[in-house]
């Protein structure tokens, strides 16, 4: 495409059409939006940027992203430290926190095991995590991973190297979804859900 | 009839078609026309009416029409409007953007997950390219029979695919030095997991397809003895208990990582498994047959399959694709194919060269001409 605007917003288009979701087409239209509304988007969006940059920073406990470190969820003295849920990236907490059904902390792993894409357990904060659930009080780790070949492997890879932390590890249940029809739902997801079928 | 056809099929800028609509009464479907006419590019865009990459296997993009001077395919669509007894459902499939290797698939113009399709439609097929299924390697006859297994238990795929990313994982762990055996020990129960769900299918498909074959009497069809020589297969086809294969697996794939590490491959588990046919009567070997009578011995078990399939409750009928097989089978089996087709009254498409070849079907089967310039109906 030849460049119809001049460099500063070239750049512009250039950086958005990485963000995920954003292709070079949805790019311009969004730097389009921002420069036609500069009051109300641009400058506040770049302040919130700045302000982001400077202030948001990891968990050195878990992971996570705040503008305080231990994360305000490591903070806070009325969550329940004996749980630790192990999730893949800080969007897999949000989606936790959304559903407001746990009350313990979190550890954010980085990603998942994948030989084929170098991902190996040197790259994920697993030693972290083996060093947290051996500490004194904690009694159950959580493992809420994808059901994925990869999401599985992982979770299989922290239960052998939790074995002798001293606290028992779960995984979430896989099967119906709330509110799910059965007649619709895929063979697999059936399967699995007789497999792991309880007490009425 | 009630079984599942297509009513209307239609086709945009799918290899050799610009655009082209059928429309179809339920009844079996050949396509006669010269070689390049585009008859097995109609079976694909059908085959491309269930999960998976179509009856070649080709990559999306290769899928859409190309004029002379474009890098990558258009984008393409097939969609159709399939009936099952008093059900219509409209499926659609292709790509959106010219080039795309995304599949996008809707149901009655909502957009779905591919698997979806298995519900409304499953397929068997038989191409040229399994003429010499007998006489190459295992892993062609393996993807054949996963394929049959695949028609009865579209989640077989899944099984295959978790196995093979698995597989593919633990090797580059293998080959690249010090491995954690941590992470080794992973893999390998995903791989004894899925492995062993494959096996499973494998065996009660085998199980089933040898008592169809075994039930259905006196027909022009060489009888097939069938077996499956993999070990896995076999303790499945055993009735070994699901957790016993799966740590015998686990435990064999344990014991042979460094062998594996050295022949850069797994020499064990279900990927190595084989499928065995013998020719009943004659007591050989598939591979020792005429090319005929291979040709005739697949397409018996084909027709197995889809006398199964047809017979399932509450499952959609298979739609039989039968690309070129009319012309390897004498008079006496082609009368004996269009016979068998009407009795299981399923909707077939098949291709030939040749409109005589399609003579005994005459009133009992739409017919079209393939030719450059499109199809022509010919009744």
């Amino acid at each position: 495409m030849a460049a119809s605007a001049g460099p500063e917003i070239e750049r512009l288009i250039g950086l958005l059409s990485k963000l995920p979701g954003l292709g070079p087409r949805s790019a311009r239209r969004a730097a389009l939006a921002l420069l036609k509304r500069r009051e109300q988007l641009l400058l506040p969006l770049s302040d919130a940027l700045s302000e982001a940059a400077a202030r948001v920073k990891t968990c050195q406990v878990c992971g996570s992203l705040d503008t305080q470190d231990p994360c305000a969820i490591c903070a806070d003295p009325a969550r329940d430290g004996t749980l630790i849920c192990v999730v893949e990236e800080v969007g897999a907490l949000w989606a936790m926190e959304r559903a407001g059904a746990f009350r313990g902390r979190y550890h954010v792993l980085g990603g998942l095991l994948s030989a084929l894409d170098g991902v190996g357990p040197d790259a994920l904060r697993i030693g972290p995590l083996v060093s947290r659930a051996a500490e004194e009080g904690v009694r159950e780790v959580i493992l809420a991973l994808p059901a994925t070949v990869d999401g599985q492997t992982t979770a299989h890879y922290l239960a052998d190297r939790l074995a002798g932390a001293g606290v028992s590890v779960t995984m979430l249940a896989r099967g119906v979804p709330v509110g799910g029809e059965l007649d619709w739902l895929d063979d697999g997801t059936i399967a699995q859900a007789m497999r792991a079928r309880r007490p009425a | 009839m009630t079984a599942t056809a297509l009513i209307r099929l239609s086709l945009t800028d799918f290899r050799s078609y610009e655009a082209c609509a059928l429309e179809l009464d339920g009844r079996p479907v050949w396509l006669a026309g010269p070689n390049g006419a585009g008859k097995t590019n109609l079976l694909e865009a059908v085959s491309f009416l269930i999960p998976g990459r179509g009856l070649r296997g080709s990559g999306l993009a290769e899928v859409g029409r190309r004029m002379p001077g474009e890098k990558v395919g258009r984008a393409w669509a097939v969609s159709a409007l399939v009936r099952a007894g008093d059900d219509e459902v409209r499926l659609g499939t292709g790509v959106e953007q010219p080039g795309a290797a995304r599949r996008i698939v809707r149901v009655d113009g909502e957009p779905a997950p591919p698997g979806r399709l298995a519900e409304h439609v499953r397929q068997v097929w038989l191409t040229p390219a399994q003429d010499r299924l007998f006489l190459e390697g295992a892993a062609d006859r393996r993807r054949f029979f996963d394929r049959l297994v695949f028609a009865a238990e579209p989640q077989h795929a899944a099984h295959v695919a978790a196995y093979e990313k698995s597989m593919r994982e633990r090797m580059r762990l293998l080959t690249d030095g010090p491995a954690d055996p941590a992470w080794l020990d992973a893999l390998e129960a995903r791989l004894a997991e899925a492995g062993t769900l494959m096996a499973e299918a494998r065996a009660r498909t085998l199980a089933a397809l040898a008592a169809e074959i075994g039930t259905r009497g006196e027909r022009p069809f060489p009888q097939a003895r069938l077996s499956l020589t993999g070990d896995w297969e076999r303790m499945a086809g055993e009735g070994v208990d699901f957790a016993e294969i799966e740590a015998r697996l686990a435990k064999a794939l344990a014991a042979a990582r460094e062998r594996d590490g050295a022949a850069g491959r797994a020499l064990t588990g279900p990927h190595r498994g084989d499928l065995s046919v013998i020719h009943a009567e004659k007591d050989r070997a598939a591979a020792e047959c005429s090319t005929g009578e291979q040709k005739a011995l697949i397409l018996n078990l084909v027709l197995a399959q889809a006398a199964r399939l047809a017979r399932a409750e509450g499952q959609p009928a298979p739609l039989l694709l039968l690309d070129e097989v009319a012309a390897h089978l004498d008079s006496r089996r082609r009368a004996a194919l269009f016979d068998e087709i009407e009795a299981l009254g399923l909707q077939a498409f098949l291709t030939g060269t040749d409109e005589m070849l399609f003579e005994g079907l005459a009133g009992r089967a739409q017919g079209f001409r393939a030719e450059t310039s499109g199809l022509a109906s010919i009744g």
